[in-house]
């Protein structure tokens, strides 16, 4: 569980900083993930946690500080400090997969299609493999006899579950999820949460912005907690839920969850 | 009447002049405004800004402006260009301008998140247009790209005015030796309204097969 313990980590966020306009959003945020941890990330609104993730795969470009993925620094080239070209920042993207909080599945393809078509054309598997990993992926995340169907045809939580198969499918090497059920309707959040659980079961490498607390403590080997675009507090899912000597983290979560943890003494 | 009939293989040849003319500028006219358009949206400010101005440079000109300004201006700055070319490269540049808006607006109602779905799964740009953006974009790209295609077969009928001898030209010629105006107009009316209905017809039967997306 210690990130020392496992080695380098393969991801290593020093020092991460970036501003929009004149408004510093990350100011200096230090992440360690180690391989087949799973880290959830936790903060307020506007803390900065959804920006701290979409540097990571560099959709979000950043000002300072460094990311490295499994050895690799994501936003310049190691020798020059230029910025990646095109085709260089696409190969590391592919190594890296998203899941989206509003799915963002590709309309025109079906299920199946949606999760062939960085196989095909990135990792250019030939069409019977590509449909053949698709099925795997898509049977796994329960949506076997959906294959066929175009994403409108699905429900909030099929369509996030064809999201999570459409980023695993590319094996990549850490997952990044940014509050990925927020936008379901509360019966459909357990069916999505419980694939997730699933794959950290399975050594999956993820970080995990969510504002489900109770998945955080079940699943997370390790709590982030975001405030003013650093990370304020790190450790067990206990120790977190559990620290009394962080003032914002205890407004954070009494806010947020009054019920889980009443006697603020973790489970 | 006779006159008339005897006239037909000259205005045809007429229209197939016209109909030349309009297909070259519409290729010309896709091809450039496509990349124009992809320009305007996602190029640096050192690609869109000249095409910006260019587009509204263009588009704010009368093209019998235009077309005069190739045919007169060219040759006075020592370009050698037929009466032809000029009025050709007049309309294309015309139609290009209003391509690259329709492209740019068809790309434009393309949500963000498309783009990033598309590189966090490791495409490149161009992996993103052709598989992610433009089989999305193409349902609002096709309708009014076809209201352009009718405005260049319409703005072609103004190369007569350099002297191409195109439907309305041949039309108009024919009327100085035949001394009946109305016929011919009503024929070159009829002729232009049936080449643009069916583009019409076509831009309608698009939309309908392109519904199969819900927003
Ligand atoms: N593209 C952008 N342009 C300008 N400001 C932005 C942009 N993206 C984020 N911000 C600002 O950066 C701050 C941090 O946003 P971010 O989305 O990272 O927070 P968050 O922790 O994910 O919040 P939430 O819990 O609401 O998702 C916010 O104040 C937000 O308004
Ligand atoms: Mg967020």
């Amino acid at each position: 569980m210690s990130v020392t313990s496992a080695g380098i980590p393969l991801v290593r966020v020093r020092g991460l900083t970036k501003s929009f306009g004149p408004s510093p959003v990350l100011r200096g945020v230090d992440l360690d993930v180690a391989r087949g941890e799973v880290v959830a990330v936790i903060g307020a609104s506007g803390s900065g946690k959804t920006t701290m993730l979409r540097c990571v795969n560099l959709l979000e470009r950043y000002d300072g500080g460094s990311v490295m993925v499994d050895g690799v620094e994501i936003g310049y080239r190691q020798d020059s400090r230029r910025a990646r070209g095109e085709r260089e920042l696409a190969r590391l993207r592919a190594g890296i997969g998203m899941v989206f909080q509003h799915f963002n599945l590709f309309p025109h393809l079906t299920a199946a299609e949606n999760v062939t078509l960085g196989l095909r054309k990135v990792r250019r598997l030939s069409r019977r493999e590509a449909r053949e990993r698709a099925m795997h992926w898509l049977g796994r995340v329960g949506l076997a006899d959906q294959v066929d169907r175009l994403p409108y045809e699905l429900s909030g939580g099929q369509q996030q579950r064809v999201g999570i198969a459409r980023a695993v499918a590319m094996s990549p090497k850490v997952l990044l999820l940014d509050e990925i059920t927020s936008a379901l309707d509360p019966e459909l959040v357990g069916e999505v949460l419980s694939v997730v659980r699933q794959l950290a079961g399975e050594g999956m490498t993820m970080i995990v912005v969510t504002h489900e607390m109770s998945f955080a403590r079940d699943v997370a080997s390790r709590v982030v907690f975001m405030d003013g675009g650093r990370v304020a507090v790190s450790g067990t899912p206990q120790e977190v839920f559990g620290r009394q000597d962080n003032a914002r983290l205890r407004a954070f979560l009494s806010r947020i969850e009054l019920r889980l943890y009443p006697d603020g003494a973790g489970a | 009447m006779t006159v008339m009939l005897a006239s037909l293989p000259f205005l045809l040849q007429g229209l197939l002049t016209t109909l030349r003319v309009s297909a070259i500028v519409v290729v010309i006219a896709l091809a450039g405004g496509v990349l124009l358009g992809i320009g305007l949206t996602y190029g640096p400010r050192l690609v869109a800004w000249p095409i910006r101005l260019y587009s509204d440079v263009v588009r704010g000109l009368p093209l019998l402006v235009l077309i005069f300004a190739l045919y007169y201006g060219l040759p006075a700055l020592g370009v050698k260009f037929g009466s032809f070319w000029a009025a050709l490269t007049a309309l294309a540049a015309f139609e290009t301008a209003h391509v690259a808006e329709v492209a740019r607006g068809a790309l434009q109602s393309i949500q963000a998140g498309q783009t990033e779905a598309g590189k966090a799964i490791g495409l490149t740009f161009g992996q993103r247009m052709l598989y992610v953006v433009f089989p999305q974009a193409l349902r609002r790209f096709v309708p009014p790209w076809i209201n352009t295609v009718v405005d260049t077969v319409k703005g072609s009928a103004l190369v007569s005015l350099v002297g191409i001898v195109d439907l309305m030209l041949s039309i108009q010629q024919v009327i100085g030796r035949t001394f009946q105006p109305m016929p011919l107009y009503v024929l070159g009316a009829l002729i232009y309204f049936a080449i643009n209905y069916a583009l019409s017809l076509a831009a309608r039967g698009l939309e309908a097969r392109f519904a199969y997306v819900r927003d």
